[in-house]
């Protein structure tokens, strides 16, 4: 890729592939922006006519507005937590030589095969339940009262369930990077008098944080729009405690018929994406720098 | 204080015998140099001694006291890696000071030691680097320098210089060796290089297959190998094997004369054509076919006008041949 003349070849041949996709991404975009600015209710067609920042209006003042933004960032907040050090744990252990360890590696990245919404199923109908989960049989089993999972700390068992899907996922990427630290530095820093947890936190993590940020960086893209776990199992509720934005356009696009405000929930959702990648890009980017 | 002894040392990873038995003294202050093939168990050695690995069966004792089951801490040695294993995420200076640290050394002496050393090793100007920011000899000091500082029992390394060009190879060495006269600390170099092994060491190993060939000075090996092994490893180019009815002459299964000893005279016993002839300069090498005998090598000092296709006379020097019996030991007289 040298050559002036190759250098225009490759740009010719690139650009089909990337009119197409910006064509993918523009048309859906333009559209929402679009609808977003009408009187668009499915339920009266004939009606559509343009109304300004209306829909955006009633968009930010609905009563589940905040309470979904703020449900929003705690999922994936919590969601990150948890398997960013659930992750490195699991990394670590795997790591370590043992008898068994290729079955151990196909079980662990087993959750990530499962669909969303039937590991939601499962972890509603077999292990939350309050009458027939396994949680609660071992509630049971101990004396105390079956805990109301999806009643009691809806949000808190939507972060469990997704956390559990995307564990593998940092898993994996964690311990690719784990197999990468030079063997020699550990055993440089032990014959120096360094102790296992010394090595772990000064050799160890500062070896991971880039792979850290490849897995913050893609879950957060996926978390934002987590929907059908919420979908499955409290649908939204109690009240909106469970709500998150891309629920909340839902209800409102597809439950109402109104198009016209659901696309402007959506262009709202696209923009927090956009205010937290370049917030996260801020944070943490330059770890991704050579 | 830094004498390392051996005992029946052996080591097997998963059922396959790497180290077979390794019976061995290194005096205090000495410079051993452990040469030999690659894969031939030279660093699993070294591992044993510094404790990274755990021997299968035999005692490991470091100044008189057992150290077979000490963890690589607490035996008072410091290891180099071919690696460097610099810690990525430390300045240089943090990188030298670290064994310190772990020893609970108070800060300003830590800081007093880094400076020595630092200047020792020329790396003053570079201690607030991160080692990526480094040349890989210069890495290869603040290696050094990490363990100078700990004032090890012995120091350990591993191939150290075969990440690095020949001419900073060349002066490296020559720099190990100067830090091994002034500090006058027991030294144990692994290398697979017989270059390196013959100008460092007072005492060289040569290891074969997980087996001690022989001992002793570079000169010991090269003037009297114990075999065909050392014979053939040690010297370069390689020794000359001839066996058949010219061994057969000397009443031995198999005759080895250095090309340096073969010398070009009209006159001589083996006359040959060569093949090819490598101009140096200061030593002519010539790959001579001889009659009867097979391809010898031949090095001639200076320039010497031969070349391919020519004819000459060979001559072995009297008193420099080596005789091996059928089962490749040398055999005296
Ligand atoms: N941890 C290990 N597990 C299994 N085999 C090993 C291990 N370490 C070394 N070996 C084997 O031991 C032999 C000697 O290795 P090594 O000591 O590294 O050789 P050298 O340093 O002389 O080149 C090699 O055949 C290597 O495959
Ligand atoms: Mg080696």
């Amino acid at each position: 890729m040298a050559t002036q003349a190759s250098q225009t070849a490759s740009r010719l041949m690139l650009s089909p592939a990337v009119l197409l996709l910006f064509l993918w991404m523009i048309v859906p975009l333009g559209m929402t922006i679009y609808f977003s600015f009408l009187r668009f209710n499915l339920l009266m067609p004939g009606t559509e006519a343009f109304t300004g920042f209306e829909n955006y209006v009633y968009f930010f003042t609905d009563p589940a507005f905040w309470p979904a933004l703020a449900n929003t960032l705690t999922l994936v907040l919590g969601v990150l937590v948890i398997t960013v050090i659930g992750g490195v744990a699991l990394a670590v252990l795997l790591d370590q030589p043992m008898w068994g360890q290729g079955i151990v590696r196909v079980l662990v990245i087993a959750p990530f095969f499962v669909m969303p919404s039937v590991s939601a199923l499962v972890w509603k109908n077999m292990l939350m339940n309050p009458v027939n989960g396994l949680f609660a049989a071992f509630a049971r089993g101990l004396g105390l009262e079956p805990f109301d999972f999806f009643a009691d700390a809806p949000l808190a068992s939507i972060i469990v369930i997704v956390a559990w899907q995307w564990l593998p996922f940092a898993t994996l990427i964690l311990l690719t990077a784990m197999q990468s630290l030079d063997r020699e530095q550990m055993e440089a820093a032990e014959m120096d008098g360094a102790g296992p947890f010394w090595r772990f936190l000064h050799l160890t993590v500062p070896h991971l944080t880039r792979a850290t940020t490849v897995v913050v960086l893609i879950q957060t893209i996926f978390l934002l729009s987590v929907f059908a776990e919420i979908l499955v199992t409290t649908n939204g509720g109690p009240g909106t405690a469970s709500t998150t934005l891309t629920f909340l356009v839902y209800m409102q696009s597809m439950l109402q018929f109104d198009v016209g405000l659901g696309s402007a929930g959506g262009i709202v959702a696209v923009i927090l994406a956009n205010i937290v990648a370049i917030f996260l890009m801020r944070m943490i980017g330059r770890n991704l720098e050579a | 204080m830094g004498e390392i002894v051996l005992s029946e040392v052996k080591k097997s990873f998963g059922g396959v015998s790497i180290i077979q038995g390794i019976d061995l003294t290194i005096d205090d202050g000495e410079f051993a140099v452990f040469v030999g093939p690659s894969g031939c168990g030279k660093s699993t050695l070294l591992r044993l001694i510094a404790g990274l690995e755990d021997t299968s069966s035999g005692t490991i004792s470091i100044d008189g006291h057992d150290a077979t089951h000490l963890p690589p801490a607490r035996r008072g040695l410091a290891m180099v890696f071919q690696s460097y294993a610099l810690y990525p995420h430390m300045s240089v200076r943090k990188n030298i000071a670290f064994p310190l640290r772990m020893a609970g050394v108070p800060k300003d002496e830590q800081e007093r030691k880094v400076e020595a050393a630092a200047k020792v090793l020329n790396l003053t100007p570079y201690l607030d680097r991160r080692p990526g920011q480094l040349s890989g000899g210069q890495r290869q000091r603040v290696a050094i320098g990490r363990a100078i500082v700990r004032e090890p029992s012995a120091f350990l390394f591993d191939e150290p210089l075969s990440n690095l060009d020949a001419a900073l190879r060349v002066s490296m060495r020559q720099e190990i060796s100067e830090l091994h006269r002034s500090l006058k600390t027991t030294m144990i170099y692994v290398t697979h290089d017989q270059v390196e092994a013959m100008t460092m060491a007072n005492k060289i190993v040569v290891l074969n297959a997980g087996r001690i060939e022989q001992v002793g000075s570079p000169l010991e090996l090269y003037k009297s190998p114990a075999n065909l092994f050392v014979a053939g490893f040690i010297g370069s180019p390689k020794m000359n094997f001839i066996a058949g009815a010219e061994a057969a002459k000397h009443g031995v299964h198999t005759i080895g004369v250095r090309p340096e000893h073969i010398a070009i005279a009209a006159d001589g016993p083996w006359k040959g054509v060569v093949g090819l002839a490598e101009h140096l300069g200061s030593d002519t090498f010539l790959k001579v076919q001889v009659d009867g005998i097979g391809p010898l090598t031949v090095r001639a000092g200076g320039e010497v006008g031969l070349n391919y296709g020519d004819t000459v006379g060979l001559a072995p020097q009297a008193g420099k041949l080596h005789r091996f019996d059928e089962g490749g030991r040398a055999v005296a007289g």
